[in-house]
């Protein structure tokens, strides 16, 4: 069992993809000498060398345009975008060419690319370096969109991204870079298109995904002080969502919370929401809920403790749910 | 996943055969020079040269004139310094350093009209300062307070930029409305923009379509790249294999490169410039040749990527000292105007120190409001939710 930190997780994960198979590249702005802005690429240049860890010209349209064209040639590219908010001038690529290839040519053509996206808030940062935009790239069919929320999952989870033969939007949830786990390098891990029940609990579900998620247990382990025992869900996959467990939860506990940092409206929230109360109608006890970001831009960082979900709001919406 | 294939992958990096035109030793650049094209009025070591082309675009930078110049370099230099320390003291989330870059842009700040309009990137603290801009208008930003405090077009200067390249094109946008108003001409209010960027950007799609767009409508708008030599880790030929100010010529305008580290010269080419696009002329890039002497912000760590030896390369061409040397070699001005500098840009830094520790959070309302010109109900609701959820813990 090692302990690491989720960077090293990440970090370690591409390097086992890399060893195994020499078509994997790394690839985007300063992951090279420099190890990336997170040094989540840390050491990977000096270790494979420059055509494999290849520091790109400051383009994101690039990046991902030609790590399509990589594939189709057999290369498996693996991007780093460098922040949430960078990867829009590259979003084209992303939704024209990476998602629809595989369906336009009728399978000829997969494109087995990963774009890893540091997101979401809480790191005091300037604007475009906070946001959550995964609803963006869930609602593309084509892509497939997971979020790690923990160094263990990372180290899978990027493996297993990098295996897959779909496109992969990778999200990691930047202000848990550095918070350590046990990951066993040597356990079967769970599959990447799977959502997990973290904490088993009776009174009510909470699901959530990526930076939320320890928040998410937090307010498990506060609300047993009230008597409430919280079943927590981490969803991992955004799309295709696996809401089998979520459904199985809802069924036994009659209440939901769906917490994350994006905006609410329209959101992967939205749709948990929506889905839940599709399937699990008759079981629910109390209106689902939501604890999000608000539908407004991400504000200056003195305010993002108001904007991010925090223990009270989570708290909060579960005192709601558990008085209807 | 598909299996391996017969591709043996090389393990360590494959020598160029081709040099680039700033090729990099072992993280040292092979050479710090601006080629035989760099125009330059004022030497490293404060020598005035002549230069046919651009002289008559200096005639009217007498002794008090290039005093004032010297002393915006220090201002600038000065509370640059300070936005440094605060950040380390825990005062600024980050900061984006300008040491180096001042002369590049007080050259160009100073060539601007009340008129023109600037498009900055995020480093142009020096243009601020040119426009008019408090100093401590920029500091919310950096402190996390807000996205830019001051009024863009109460002063000519439009907010940073953040995403790399992104203003090139709403520049370009801008200076067509001007050409659209009639604004392009020999009155003596036509007008014309200037958009900031660095070297790193013009590998971006939208500078190149901030080119194209501004060759193919004649749009008034002079691109100025500062060619600080990195963005972030990479060197400028990880950005391209020609001199950027040549690529202008393949869009069919015309590229000028200039020794950003010598103020003289930058107000010259750049007030060239400006009237090439005021009188219908443009566009015109500009690629001011200087360098980055501090980290990319202060969450980068340059002794990964670069060596200091380059640094100390660099030091040898400050756009101050040359400035300061000139003034008191060729012109005599005295030591007391010097020590007048120094102890206003020590007030400037107090006043600035001050300001900042001063600086109010913003409260939660900060988040709902101006989202939209024209309100929003799902906005509105979600205010008056959180705010009564908020004052739900006063006195808890
Ligand atoms: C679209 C986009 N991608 C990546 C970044 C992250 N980033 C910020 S500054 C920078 C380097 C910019 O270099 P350059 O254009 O040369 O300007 P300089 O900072 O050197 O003045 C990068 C990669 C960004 N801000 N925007």
């Amino acid at each position: 069992m090692a302990v690491l930190t989720m960077a090293k997780a990440i970090n370690d994960g591409l390097r086992a993809a890399m060893e195994r198979d020499p078509k994997v590249l790394v690839m985007g702005e300063d992951v090279g000498k420099l190890g990336g802005v997170f040094r989540v690429t840390d050491g990977l240049q000096k270790d494979f060398g420059e055509q494999r860890v290849l520091d790109t010209p400051l383009a994101e349209s690039g990046i991902i345009g030609t790590a399509v064209g990589l594939a189709i040639r057999g290369f498996r590219p693996v991007c780093e975008i460098q922040f949430d908010g960078f990867v829009f001038p590259g979003y084209d690529q992303i939704v024209s060419q990476l998602a629809k290839l595989h369906f336009r040519s009728q399978g000829r053509v997969p494109v087995p690319v990963v774009v890893r996206i540091p997101f979401g808030g809480g790191i005091g940062a300037v604007e475009h370096h906070s946001e959550s935009p995964e609803a963006l790239f869930a609602h593309v069919a084509g892509l497939k969109v997971v979020a790690c929320s923990n160094a263990s999952d990372a180290y899978w989870m990027i493996q297993q991204a990098i295996e897959s033969d779909d496109p992969v939007i990778f999200f990691e949830p930047k202000r848990r870079y550095w918070e350590k786990a046990e990951v066993d390098l040597a356990a079967t891990p769970t599959p990447l298109h799977a959502s997990r029940v973290v904490r088993p609990g009776s009174s009510l579900t909470l699901a959530g995904y990526g930076p939320v998620l320890k928040t998410c247990l937090e307010a498990a382990s506060a609300a047993e002080a009230d008597g409430h025992d919280l079943e927590v869900i981490d969803l991992r996959t955004l799309s295709p969502l696996d809401l089998g467990p979520v459904f199985d939860s809802v069924r036994r506990t009659g209440r939901l919370v769906v917490v994350a940092e994006a905006p609410s409206e329209t959101s992967v929230a939205s749709e948990v929401c929506a889905r839940v109360q599709e399937e699990c109608f008759h079981s629910l006890e109390a209106p689902v809920l939501r604890v999000t970001g608000f539908d407004t831009p991400y504000p200056p960082s003195k305010c993002e403790e108001d904007y991010l979900p925090d223990l009270d709001r989570v708290l909060d919406a579960v005192d709601r749910s558990m008085g209807w | 996943m598909s299996a391996p294939q017969d591709w043996t992958p090389p393990t360590s990096s494959t020598p160029s055969s081709r040099p680039g035109p700033d090729h990099v030793v072992a993280g040292l650049k092979g050479t710090d020079e601006g080629g035989a094209d760099l125009v330059q009025l004022l030497t490293p070591e404060g020598e005035r040269v002549p230069d046919p082309r651009f002289d008559s675009y200096a005639a009217d930078v007498d002794v008090e004139a290039l005093k004032d110049l010297y002393r915006d370099l220090v201002l600038v230099r000065r509370f640059d310094r300070e936005g440094n320390a605060l950040q380390r003291q825990g005062q600024l989330g980050i900061w984006v350093p300008l040491l180096g870059q001042e002369a590049a842009q007080i050259g160009a700040g100073r060539a601007m009209a009340p008129q023109d309009m600037a498009f900055p990137s995020y480093r142009e603290h020096g243009v601020a300062w040119a426009r008019g801009v408090d100093p401590t208008e920029l500091l919310g930003i950096f402190r996390g307070t807000d996205h830019g405090s001051w009024d863009p077009k109460a002063t000519g200067f439009h907010l940073y930029t953040i995403v790399i390249g992104n203003q090139c094109l709403n520049a370009t946008g801008y200076a067509m409305g001007q050409k659209f108003e009639g604004k392009v001409g020999d009155g003596p209010d036509s007008e014309a923009t200037i958009c900031f960027f660095g070297d790193g950007a013009t590998s971006q799609g939208d500078v190149h379509e901030g080119f194209v767009w501004a060759a193919v409508y004649d749009a008034p708008v002079v691109f100025y790249c500062q060619n600080n030599q990195w963005a972030i880790s990479e060197p400028t030929e990880r950005q391209t294999r020609v001199p950027l100010y040549k690529r202008a010529q393949g869009y069919g305008f015309d590229g000028i490169r200039v020794d950003g580290n010598d103020v003289l010269a930058c107000l010259a080419v750049t007030r060239w410039a400006l009237e090439e696009c005021r009188t219908g002329n443009g566009p015109v890039l500009i690629e001011a040749f200087t360098y980055r002497m501090d980290a990319h912000t202060t969450s980068d760590d340059p002794t990964r990527y670069r060596l200091a030896d380059e640094l100390e390369l660099w030091k040898l061409k400050d756009p101050i000292e040359r400035v300061r040397v000139h003034l008191v070699r060729s012109l005599g001005v005295e030591p007391e105007f010097f020590d007048g500098v120094q102890a206003e840009s020590d007030a400037l830094a107090a006043r600035f120190r001050q300001h900042c520790v001063d600086m109010p959070a913003p409260g939660p309302e900060r988040m709902f409001s101006q989202v939209y010109a024209e309100g929003s109900p799902a906005v509105d609701a979600q205010r008056e939710a959180f705010l009564a959820y908020h004052s739900s813990f006063e006195g808890v």
